[in-house]
């Protein structure tokens, strides 16, 4: 991008925190400011977002060095902190370059300088909404699949039997341990509104209970959340068996006279 | 669908209602949409694109589609459609729809020159009528031409058919068909004397093993792969095998994929071949009832021009394959002869010729095809070690040869775009035929076709320089006589010669003997391999170009006259697919500002000429046919004054408004309130697509062909029938007496087709007694031998290119790249290259480089990931992009039997750009 673009960009950001001076608006773009968006897709390698939002200086030269125009920096009504770089797929997505010129351009390591894989990213993750997603109706698309840069790892296909008739489903499926959040799938999916789209992993993904293991996977990773406190365990048996208390578990309730 | 229901509720109902109290807002737009979809008409129709041939339901509303469906009913389909089939309704609505007739002009005349101007239809006919007598005067019937499609609708190809044979008594029509299955309809000529699939779709579901040969049918046949899928998820023991050049989609599901080198899959079925030999399991019963053993000449040239006088120079040395042949090894041994043998192409004029070998002479044809030899010539990646391939050429024996199993194989472009096309057909029903695993039910050699109706027109009709309708071809006395019956035409009206096929029509127009062609439902100038050479002459030779066109594509560009055409759902049709199904629809929609069907187009031209203008003596340059002076087509005119007609008749009334055909009246209750166009424009109340309906039935009638009444296809309840369609009955399997009535009682099986069925007999060398002898009933086995590709990588240019589609767009983008959805999916072609490939030339995923072969040079981004994975040094280009012109690259050797183009394999550099 040449130098009058990021100008451009840069003015613009900042006329609009010019313009927006004044009464209530102010306000809410300092509330703004100070909060870390869950929304906005970052750069790949930017920090975990309030990290990112405390790093950034919102100078544009990641914006500047991607070559595709992914990148924006944000404007009030963008839903992000004004001046920091975001992305939208649907319009234009993360082309995953190899060498990343967007990351060693950031002054700040707000896109960390130990990022050394584009396959590595975590902008965000794909999410496809079974209801619109036409491959899931049983329409031979699977369009997101082909362009995912990272597929059969990122996005895979699971056929099975349609029931309806002697036809197979091609059905999408996203992984999380894969997706990249690039958006490239969002930008090529052909329903009117995107069936599949990037979001902020945090806003969509469930977690398991960590006492349960699937039985039929020979792994299962740990879960990666710090574990939650420990259930007290009952005290071990001792050789020497004490006196009997004067209450015991249960008793209330075996107590409780029966209605016959 | 432009005021899609999204779009409607968006902007105007929910708007209005939202402060209406009582009902939440999207209640109240769900009640308003479908108050709005009462008032739609729903009408059954069937997909634009593949030859897979899925049913779909049409939404039209006030003159415009509104939605369209998957038709639950549709046996192909159930309801499904893929993703280009997801937008049929959208194709029509692109923002540059051609409306207007246009035409290159300079100070208010018509200029080869001049710049693509509007005109009125009127003006557009009278320049079109000037330049064809201008031509017809100069050059006869064979300085005019038409390039038709399989992408025709029945009718309209049957009407182009008639005009170019009958009126113009010229042969010079030629489908885009010809680059698609001509090499399979060569085959099914020579092994069962006629044209089209013994099987259907159901086959899938009967089966247990399909084999995919150079067909990748979980891209281009997307809802039969969902049914080949399903029936590998649902039934254990089935297996599926992909045979191919490189690794694509269809390999995801299969259980054995096997890559292989250009020209080798030749190779490969000998061996099968050779094992069902070895092993003792040909079906001796099956073989000995209904079989004969053949072959043919090796020496056959690869279908190129027989002069370098065109060629550009560094076209030169490829060129000169077509006179001589210097064996390689493989072709050593596969041939029994000595590597390095030169060996002169003395067949190239009459390269189908074949004659009778006993079983012993076919034996030692396929001795040479041992695993070893095969293995180790027809290993595809280099990666791959030398055992695992053989092994997986075992298991692909194994399973063919398992007398449990069941078999299937399918194959499109792979086969047919092929310089021994014709060849690998014939060795696909070999292997059938030797294990006796032919039209049964789950049993039988395939051959899938690419486009809507490369069957249901192009083949069924005959729109081929050398066929006429119903399995009649033109060098054949009787076949013309019963056309020229069934038209009500004199005796040898008809042109006995064969005409131009499609790349001779374009090398015609390169050296000037054709001078005028009218295009219509295909783009050659983008489809054509050797672009650059057809681009030249129609912009620098002295010759008329008319394409009738939708969007402005190459075609278009090139043309001098351009002629705005309805689209499928704006015109009465009929389509026929790949297992003998015929679907017929109604007129949706009216097409767009002057836009008027190609039919229209047709009957049109055909007013403006008189039967004078044809029916004199003509001359036609190399005619020598017994019972013809030499060089010329007698007068003909005579005679037909005695049958009623008068040299002022026109065209239009002769051949077409017929009394006959007038008597079939427009409004007709078929139509169910829909509109006709052209009949309306006609004007003159009859109905020409029923009538020539009518008129066609009659070729097919009796002789394993038959189609049912135009009513019929119309009834609610049909979803097309497969033909031939006796006493209101389809048939299911050809040539099987269980399902075919036209196979002689106690028979069983009955390979009842009638063409070639006396010929020589003789050895692997030759004839040895030229008596015609007749296998009457029988089919052919043919030995075919390996032969190498006319052109391979070297070291100036080291890679092998293959093209072909990608699931998203259809044949050269012209309506899918309007359809913005499917445009974003898929923006523009890019070049597959293995990583390490690209490596090798500093290249990364994403870079513009130049790809160039001897022809010329396109720019193309690289990809070495996706859905491709090609194996080292084989590079893959899809064809629907014309910003990657990769025509201008590719090829134009053909089979020498079938004139198919072979897109899939020349060789081609890769740079930086």
């Amino acid at each position: 991008m040449d130098a009058g673009r990021r100008e451009f960009l840069m003015r613009t950001a900042q006329s609009a925190a010019v313009a927006a001076c004044g009464g209530l608006l102010w306000a809410h773009l300092l509330r703004q400011e100070a909060a870390a968006s869950v929304l906005a897709l970052r750069p790949p390698g930017a920090l975990a977002e309030a990290d990112f939002a405390a790093a950034c200086i919102k100078c544009g030269q990641c914006v500047d060095a991607c070559p595709y125009d992914t990148l924006h920096l944000a404007r009030a009504q963008d839903g992000a902190p004004i001046g920091t770089p975001f992305f939208t797929p649907r319009k234009v997505p993360c082309y995953m370059c190899t060498d990343f010129p967007c990351v060693p351009a950031c002054p700040t390591g707000a896109l960390d300088r130990k990022f050394s894989n584009i396959a590595d990213a975590r902008m965000g993750l794909a999410v496809i909404d079974a209801e619109s997603c036409l491959s899931w109706q049983g329409l031979r698309c699977e369009i997101c699949y082909r362009v995912c840069p990272v597929k059969d790892s990122a996005i895979t296909i699971q056929t099975h039997p349609r029931q309806l008739s002697k036809h197979a489903m091609f059905v999408p499926i996203v992984h999380s341990k894969a997706c990249t959040g690039c958006g490239m799938c969002e930008e090529a999916c052909p329903t009117d509104e995107a069936a599949i789209r990037v979001l902020n992993p945090k806003l969509v993904q469930g977690r398991m209970g960590e006492h349960y293991r699937l039985g039929w996977k020979s792994e299962t990773p740990p879960p990666t959340a710090a574990p939650t406190e420990p259930s007290v365990a009952a005290p071990a048996p001792s050789a020497v068996e004490p006196a009997a208390p004067a209450k015991a578990p249960g008793m209330d309730v075996l107590n409780e006279e029966l209605e016959l | 669908m432009q005021l899609s229901r999204r779009e409607f509720i968006k902007s105007g109902i929910a708007a209005s209602t939202a402060g209406v109290v009582g009902l939440p807002v999207s209640q109240l737009a769900e009640a308003a949409a479908a108050a709005l979809e009462k008032d739609w008409k729903w009408d059954k129709a069937v997909c634009r694109f593949c030859g897979t041939g899925c049913g779909i339901q049409v939404a039209t509303h006030q003159g415009r589609i509104v939605a369209t469906k998957g038709d639950p009913d549709a046996p192909v389909n159930r309801g499904l459609n893929c993703i280009k089939g997801y937008f049929n309704g959208k194709i029509l609505y692109g923002k540059d729809r051609l409306t207007q007739p246009l035409m290159r002009m300079k100070d208010g005349k018509f200029d080869k020159k001049g710049q693509f101007v509007p005109v009125t239809w009127e003006q557009a006919f009278d320049e079109m009528e000037r330049q064809f007598r201008k031509t017809y005067a100069e050059k006869g019937p064979a300085g005019v031409a038409c390039f038709g499609s399989g992408q025709w609708t029945i009718h309209e190809g049957y009407a182009m058919n008639k005009l170019f044979k009958a009126g113009f008594r010229s042969n010079n029509l030629d489908p885009n068909a010809r680059n698609c299955m001509a090499s399979a309809v060569a085959a099914f000529y020579s092994v069962f004397g006629t044209d089209e699939p013994a099987g259907n779709y159901d086959d899938i579901e009967h089966t247990d093993t399909m084999v995919l040969w150079g067909a990748n049918m979980a891209e281009m046949h997307p809802i039969l792969w969902s049914r080949i899928t399903d029936r590998r998820l649902a039934h254990a023991n089935c297996r599926i095998v992909n045979l191919t050049t490189f690794r694509n989609m269809s390999s995801d599901i299969a259980d054995l994929e096997i890559v292989f080198k250009p020209n080798t899959d030749l190779a490969i079925q000998n061996y099968i071949a050779r094992e069902i030999i070895a092993r003792d399991a040909m079906n001796k019963p099956f073989v000995e009832k209904n079989c004969v053993f053949a072959t043919g000449p090796y020496d056959i040239g690869y279908g190129m021009r027989a002069t370098d006088k065109y060629a550009y120079p560094a076209e030169k040395d490829t060129q000169a394959k077509e006179l001589k042949v210097k064996l390689d090894k493989w072709e050593a041994i596969g041939q029994r002869r000595k590597e390095g043998e030169v060996v002169e192409q003395k067949n190239t004029a009459d390269p189908a010729k074949h004659w009778m070998i006993g079983f012993e002479d076919f034996r030692k044809g396929v001795e040479p095809y041992t695993l070893e030899f095969v293995a180790e010539l027809a290993k595809g990646d280099p990666d791959e070690s030398l055992d695992i391939f053989k092994n997986k050429l075992r298991q692909l024996a194994d399973l063919y040869i398992d007398p449990k199993r069941k078999v299937v194989s399918f194959w499109t472009m792979g086969f047919n775009q092929h310089q021994r096309g014709t060849w690998v057909n014939e060795q696909c029903y070999m292997n059938h035929l030797l294990l006796g695993k032919q039209s049964m039910p789950g049993n039988g050699a395939f051959s899938l076709t690419g486009q809507p109706s490369a069957c249901g027109t192009a083949r069924e009709v005959g729109t081929f320089s050398h066929r006429l309708p119903a399995d009649r071809l033109i060098p054949n006395p009787q076949h013309r006589a019963e056309t020229e019956g069934y038209w009500k035409i004199p005796a040898k009206t008809l042109n006995p010669k064969i005409g131009s096929f499609y790349a001779k029509i374009l090398r015609d127009l390169e050296d000037g003997s054709v001078k005028w062609a009218w295009v219509q439902v295909n783009n050659p100038w983008h489809t054509h391999p050797n672009a650059n050479h057809w681009i030249r002459a129609a912009r620098e030779q002295d010759n008329f170009i008319v394409v009738s066109e939708v969007y402005p594509g190459i075609s278009a560009k090139v043309a001098d006259l351009i002629l705005p055409t309805a689209m499928i759902y704006e015109k009465w049709g009929g389509y026929g697919n790949a297992e003998r199904r015929t679907q017929q629809w109604r007129q949706q929609v009216p097409p767009p500002g002057q836009a008027r069907g190609d039919l229209w187009q047709t009957l049109e031209f055909a007013k403006r000429f008189k039967l004078k203008d044809f029916w004199g003596e003509q001359k036609v340059p190399g005619l020598k046919v017994d019972g013809y002076a030499d060089n010329i087509l007698p007068d003909v005119m005579a005679e037909g004054q005695k049958m009623g007609y008068s040299p002022e008749d026109s065209l239009y009334k002769a051949l077409f408004a017929t009394s006959d055909n007038l008597k079939v009246k427009w409004p007709d209750a078929v139509a169910k309130g829909h509109d006709n166009h052209i009949a309306t424009l006609l004007g003159d109340g009859w109905f020409p697509e029923k009538a020539f309906w009518i008129e066609y039935q009659q070729f097919g009638k009796g002789k394993g062909k038959d189609l049912a009444d135009f009513d019929a296809y119309h009834a609610d309840k049909v979803r097309g029938l497969k033909w031939p369609v006796v006493n209101g009955k389809e048939v299911a399997w050809r040539f099987n007496e269980q399902y075919d009535p036209y196979v002689t009682k106690g028979a069983g099986i009955e390979f009842y087709g009638k063409l070639f069925k006396a010929i020589p007999t003789g050895n692997l060398d030759g004839i040895t007694d030229p008596a015609p002898k007749s296998l009457a009933g029988k089919a052919k086995i043919f030995f075919r031998p390996y032969a190498a590709p006319a052109e391979q990588p070297d070291k100036a240019y080291d890679l092998w290119l293959c093209t072909g589609r990608v699931l998203e767009h259809w044949h050269s983008g012209t309506m899918t790249r309007r359809v913005p959805e499917l445009h974003r999916a898929v923006p523009a072609a890019v070049m597959w290259i293995h990583p390490v490939d690209a490596e090798a030339r500093g290249l990364k995923r994403n870079d513009l480089v130049w790809i160039e072969s001897r022809r010329g040079k396109v720019k193309v981004r690289v990809e070495t990931g996706g859905r491709n994975k090609m194996v080292k040094g084989t590079v893959y280009v899809p064809f629907f992009d014309e910003g990657v012109f990769i025509n201008r690259v590719t090829l134009d050797t053909t089979c020498p039997i079938s004139k198919e183009s072979d897109y899939k394999k020349c060789a081609v550099k890769v740079y930086k750009a």
